[in-house]
């Protein structure tokens, strides 16, 4: 029988025997990919947004909480989720709070930058037109606001995806966890496969963000989008 | 919380700072692979991106690096150099086991920030005033050194300065594939389940960290030749034009 590509003696980098023989693998470690990532970003949308509008609210808590959000994203990712092992373990939990952590850094900024590209004359149309403060911010401001927020969004969750590689460290890092093994046991063809479906989630992920913005904002098609 | 008692025992022994491989001697490894580097970065990246910016051009450019430094993790390019014929695990002077792999994926990391902060900040230089430059007669090059220049300058910093944090945190991921520098500490710790020295080592990576960011925002600073002052219509002008590449940058200091 003529050696598999993967064999120690071939080490070939592309090689569909090995997707193959370890298709399930494979595929555990992408949903695992998957599911770290969207749960991540999912948490850090739901406490970007209070956080945001408490922000705008509350001029003094701006400037804190912006700083802190640049404190975060300055520590290393090999750094951040060691530091959570004390209280949550070696666990997947670990992982989604660090990088949920990053992604507030980015969606924090971008949700207030959107809500202040709304033009004050709108915002006093709207008041004018009876509506309070709660209708406003729903009918008026968030769809405003949105393109700003999903572009913001994108870059939050194309970041998580590959940050979520370096979960490795605690066992729970989807992908990473066979681009570690591949560098431990000198193996090409799985780590190239691993760091290509990487950027392959990278993209769909992307793409379906785009997309639903797409739905989500009818009134902009046709037009040159902002 | 047996953990977090070995993490300051091992902080406050001696011997896990001085020494072969002590965290002083892999701090200062790690420090000089950031700052080459971080040069390497500038000498490739800044030419090019002020070129294309003083000719109005490069946002394509800058987009594409920014996106494609963002989706591809820095522990897979890292692992592929490693795992290849070339650079591979040779080690490289003073910077130690794949040393020439954990240098070329940093430099690689350092471009996006640099690049798209240099091109957007001049290129978004007015235009009244580039016709202003026009109009005293000065040539291509005088406009861009005394005009372009010193009015970019305030971001083409804060590029750098981002690029200083991403390299700082990129050579820390270096550890994942057993190469130089302070993350060695981290990973050494996780894979022989000593918690306590992982998690000290996290503690002094994520403090160098901060203080690399806030000894660069104070040398930035420091070196403004624009003072900032808030309330004039132009110079707002120029913070929000200055917002928006901002936040896109955020992400790639996250990107490691």
């Amino acid at each position: 029988m003529e050696p598999s590509c993967y064999s120690r003696l071939t080490n070939e980098w592309f090689c569909a025997q090995y997707l193959h023989d370890r298709r399930d693998e494979i595929v555990d470690a992408t949903v695992q990919h998957v599911q770290i990532t969207v749960v991540a970003v999912l948490v850090s949308v739901l406490v970007a947004f209070p956080l945001a509008l408490l922000a705008r609210r509350v001029p003094r808590l701006e400037a804190g909480i912006l700083g802190l959000s640049t404190a975060v994203y300055t520590i290393p990712s090999l750094a951040l989720l060691p530091l959570l092992v004390p209280f949550t373990g070696l666990t997947a939990t670990t992982v989604v709070i660090g990088l949920a952590l990053y992604a507030l850094t980015i969606l924090v900024r971008s949700m207030l930058e959107g809500l202040r590209a709304v033009p004050e004359e709108v915002r006093e149309s709207a008041t004018g037109l009876g509506y309070g403060p709660t209708r406003r911010l729903l009918r008026v401001e968030l769809p405003l606001a949105l393109p700003v927020m999903m572009a913001g969004l994108r870059v939050a969750t194309v970041s998580t995806v590959a940050l979520t590689t370096v979960g490795t460290i605690v066992s729970y890092g989807g992908l990473g966890n066979l681009i570690s093994d591949g560098v431990l046991t000198n193996f090409r063809a799985e780590l190239m496969t691993a760091s290509l479906l990487c950027v392959a989630l990278a993209v769909v992920l992307d793409l379906l963000i785009v997309g639903t913005q797409w739905l989500l904002t009818p009134w902009t098609h046709g037009r040159r989008a902002a | 919380m047996t953990v977090l008692s070995d993490t300051w025992d091992y902080l406050t022994s001696a011997s896990s700072w001085t020494g072969e491989d002590g965290m002083l001697q892999l701090m200062g490894q790690q420090l000089l692979i950031s700052v080459t580097a971080l040069l390497l970065a500038m000498l490739v990246g800044l030419p090019i991106a002020l070129w294309l910016g003083h000719l109005g051009r490069g946002g394509l450019l800058a987009i594409n690096v920014s996106n494609i430094g963002r989706a591809v993790p820095t522990f897979a390019l890292l692992a592929l150099l490693v795992v290849a014929d070339w650079p591979g695990t040779r080690s490289f002077g003073p910077y130690g086991r794949a040393g020439l792999a954990t240098i070329i994926a940093l430099t690689l990391f350092a471009l996006p920030p640099i690049i798209t902060n240099a091109n957007v900040a001049v290129r978004e230089v007015s235009p009244s005033v580039r016709q202003a430059a026009d109009g005293m007669g000065m040539t291509g090059a005088q406009k861009f050194w005394r005009v372009e220049l010193p009015l970019a300058s305030p971001l083409v910093m804060s590029g750098v300065r981002l690029a200083l944090v991403q390299v700082w945190a990129t050579a820390t991921i270096a550890a994942l594939v057993a190469g130089p520098g302070l993350g060695r500490v981290i990973t050494d710790g996780f894979y022989r389940t000593n918690y306590g020295k992982g998690i000290a080592g996290a503690v002094v990576v994520a403090v160098v960290a901060l203080l690399l960011e806030a000894i660069a925002a104070a040398v930035q600073r420091a070196l403004d030749p624009v003072p900032r002052s808030r309330g004039t219509s132009p110079k707002r002008h120029r913070g929000m034009s200055a917002g928006a590449p901002m936040v896109a940058e955020e992400a790639d200091a996250v990107g490691h």
